[in-house]
């Protein structure tokens, strides 16, 4: 069986190129459908790339059908589509998508979601045997990747740095209460992604009341002005703030009182502000953390180095699967030679076995059931081992001469050559 | 037929399950040590080798309980084994976790000199003992149990106090190690003092019921002392919000007194 992928990645081609080809789930089921068409076919689509797997039995050109339905996808910018798409093919292709499912060929080493993006490629796409084994295998290898190694625990953005932080002190975030102080950009990210691990926006405090009305009830917070700032800080667990102060939002004098009457339950602040918000006077406090945007990016450096060290130990985890696929693949060029093996001796059995039906019959049906067992049993012994070096023969490339050669000595497949 | 040779001077199964035990739990603190490089493999085997030292401690156990005649953990050696055994029995509940392994790191050498000192001190050998009573033997295997459950408390509370301090100083090599958030390492620690506590009151009870007049002693003081001292920092903790770093100083502070003034005491008594 052959295995073909065509694709454009972030690798290659701009964005200009990739938002051509780039399709939702709906469309990459769709395109996999049109593709299908006597042949296996999974596309996987994601802002960086954009691939299409294709498996089939026969030898057909499935590199230009792929590459084809690429440049017809980009419409007229098919001609530098053109000039940017990837071919692999068999083993290429299968270390290719182990890698992607690991997060190996992403932007940032190991993120987490390109595994999903795998995961749902191959439920919406139409795999047959080969694309079946090699998707299946990828997550495998994916999973393995994420959970020998650390290569996906570190944050690879501000936003998410704060969000770990915030969940190295507490844990789950579920039920935390996070106090939002002014309504910039990066804190309405940063608060969208810690409500997404399931903490609560329960207030967000502006300047401009307006303003923070309005990020409020997209959060489904409270609107509070600054000077409630100090008598918020009761309640919260994280107070994540940028706003564009000169001077602090929250000094160490004016707050100290709300902390230390929190007896030393944690609280995480998170300034994103330059010049900074939040007094670092406050971690001197108690329970208190204090994070700058400086600590966070460090934090973030850190990570990414981390990532790209784990990302070592994670090739090797890939380079494992691959190969376990590739031999499996391989294998496949001697199924049939097996397969016809193990038929011609069943045949034989059989045929010998009534041959003496005769002499067999007078036997009593328990003796009968004994001879049909040690028999089988004989056939089973006799073929273990040459079946086994088949499949050996087979992952070390000399398949085919094997399945030749197996086909000769016993006369496989003559009598349907002689018909 | 009996774990005893019948050659003299030839050792016992419990004399040569030591070496087993032994070597694994030294291989799990030098495994976890690796583990401070990063998460993977080095976590993986020391995991491993805490259950197979766990299960030949075990193994250890059962053949002092079938060579000696009566309770062969009566000495202080003996205790020592058997408090060994409960520690790292106790740590696997959660050491298995992977966020947890760090865990290791602050009671696999612990459990490594301990039992080192009970070998030493004859604790993991054979030996016929005074027939001590059933009480005796609940009172000394609960108030093992519970100084065990302290221990390990007290590990979770180093833990703590390690990890807010890189938090207070913004490492930026956090995520380098799969550590307990500090919430959870808060609670555990202070759900295991009050298992401890529990079981070390039941220990203090059973021992009450064979008290006699002239028995007090200075170790018991002392245990006593330390049972007061948990019993008031539950309590602070649940009336007064006595949690986080200071809930872990105390912990600490009372393994401090446990490991310095018990063993002092015992010996002067």
């Amino acid at each position: 069986m052959k295995l073909a992928l065509v694709g454009v990645s972030h690798h290659q081609a701009p964005v200009e190129l990739r938002e051509r080809v780039a399709v939702d789930v709906a469309g990459a089921a769709a395109l996999a459908r049109s593709l299908a068409n006597g042949c296996e076919a999974v596309v996987l689509s994601t802002c960086n790339r954009t691939e299409l797997y294709l498996a089939s039995e026969h030898d057909a050109p499935l590199d230009e059908r792929g590459a084809e339905a690429l440049i017809e996808l980009a419409g007229d910018q098919g001609g530098a589509l053109a000039s940017v798409v990837y071919r692999l093919g068999d083993d290429s292709a299968a270390l290719h998508l182990f890698r992607v499912a690991a997060g190996l060929d992403s932007l940032i080493p190991g993120e987490g979601e390109i595994l999903g993006q795998v995961r749902d490629a191959f439920d919406t796409g139409f795999p047959g045997p080969l694309l079946d084994r090699l998707f299946r295998q990828a997550l495998h290898a994916g999973r393995r990747a994420r959970v020998e190694t650390a290569i996906g625990e570190s944050p690879a953005s501000v936003p998410a740095a704060a969000a770990a932080l915030a969940q190295q002190v507490f844990d789950e975030l579920g039920g935390r209460n996070v106090l939002l102080v002014g309504a910039g950009k990066m804190s309405e990210l940063t608060a969208r992604n810690l409500r997404s691990r399931g903490a609560t926006i329960t207030a967000v405090a502006n300047r401009t009341l307006e303003h923070g009305e309005n990020l409020a009830r997209q959060l489904g917070a409270r609107a509070i002005g600054l000077d409630a700032l100090a008598c918020e800080l009761g309640d919260a667990d994280i107070v994540v703030s940028s706003t564009s102060a000169r001077e602090f939002v929250l000094d160490a004098a004016a707050a100290s009182a709300s902390l230390r009457a929190r007896r030393g339950r944690a609280i995480l602040f998170v300034d994103l502000a330059v010049p900074r918000d939040i007094d670092p006077a406050l971690a001197g406090i108690d329970g208190c953390f204090v994070y700058d945007i400086d600590d966070l990016e460090a934090v973030v450096e850190a990570s990414l180095d981390s990532r790209r060290v784990e990302a070592v130990r994670a090739e090797r985890i890939v380079a494992l699967e691959a190969e376990r696929f590739r031999e499996w693949h391989a294998s496949l060029v001697v199924v049939p030679a097996i397969t016809s093996l193990h038929a011609r001796a069943e045949e034989i059995r059989s045929t010998e076995l009534a041959k003496a039906e005769g002499r067999l019959g007078r036997l009593q049906e328990a003796d009968r059931k004994l001879v049909e067992a040690v028999t089988s049993q004989i056939v089973a012994k006799l073929l273990h081992l040459p079946t086994v070096r088949l499949k050996e023969a087979a992952a070390a490339a000399d398949g085919v001469v094997y399945a030749d050669v197996v086909r000769h000595l016993f006369g496989l497949g003559e009598d349907e050559q002689q018909s | 037929m009996s774990s005893q040779t019948s050659l003299a001077g030839a050792p016992t199964v419990a004399e040569l399950l030591i070496w087993p035990a032994l070597i694994a739990y030294g291989e799990a603190a030098l495994a976890y040590a690796g583990e401070l490089r990063g998460p993977g493999l080095a976590g993986r085997l020391g995991t491993w080798g805490v259950r197979v030292g766990w299960l030949a401690q075990s193994a250890l156990l059962i053949a002092q309980a079938i060579d000696t005649e009566g309770f062969p953990w009566g000495t202080w050696a003996g205790a020592l084994n058997l408090f060994v055994w409960l520690v790292v029995g106790a740590y696997l509940i959660w050491g298995c976790r992977p966020r947890y392994r760090l865990l290791g790191l602050a009671v696999m050498p612990l459990a490594v000199v301990l039992l080192v000192a009970a070998w030493a001190g004859g604790g993991t050998g054979a030996a016929a003992r005074d027939e001590p009573g059933a009480l005796l033997a609940i009172h000394v295997g609960l108030m093992l149990a519970g100084f065990a459950g302290l221990t390990l408390a007290a590990g979770m509370a180093a833990l703590y106090l390690w990890q807010e301090r890189r938090l207070k100083r913004r490492d930026s090599r956090l995520f380098r190690l799969r550590v307990p958030p500090l919430d959870s390492l808060d609670r555990l620690s202070a759900r295991t003092t009050l298992v401890s506590l529990g079981v070390l009151t039941a220990g203090i009870a059973v021992g009450l019921t064979s008290f006699r007049r002239g028995d007090f002693d200075a170790a018991m003081v002392v245990t006593l002392g330390i049972w007061a001292a948990t019993a008031i920092g539950l309590v602070l903790r649940r009336e007064t919000g006595l949690r986080g770093r200071r809930f872990a100083v105390l912990l600490v502070t009372l393994l401090g007194l446990v490991a310095v003034v018990l063993p002092l005491t015992h010996f002067a008594s």
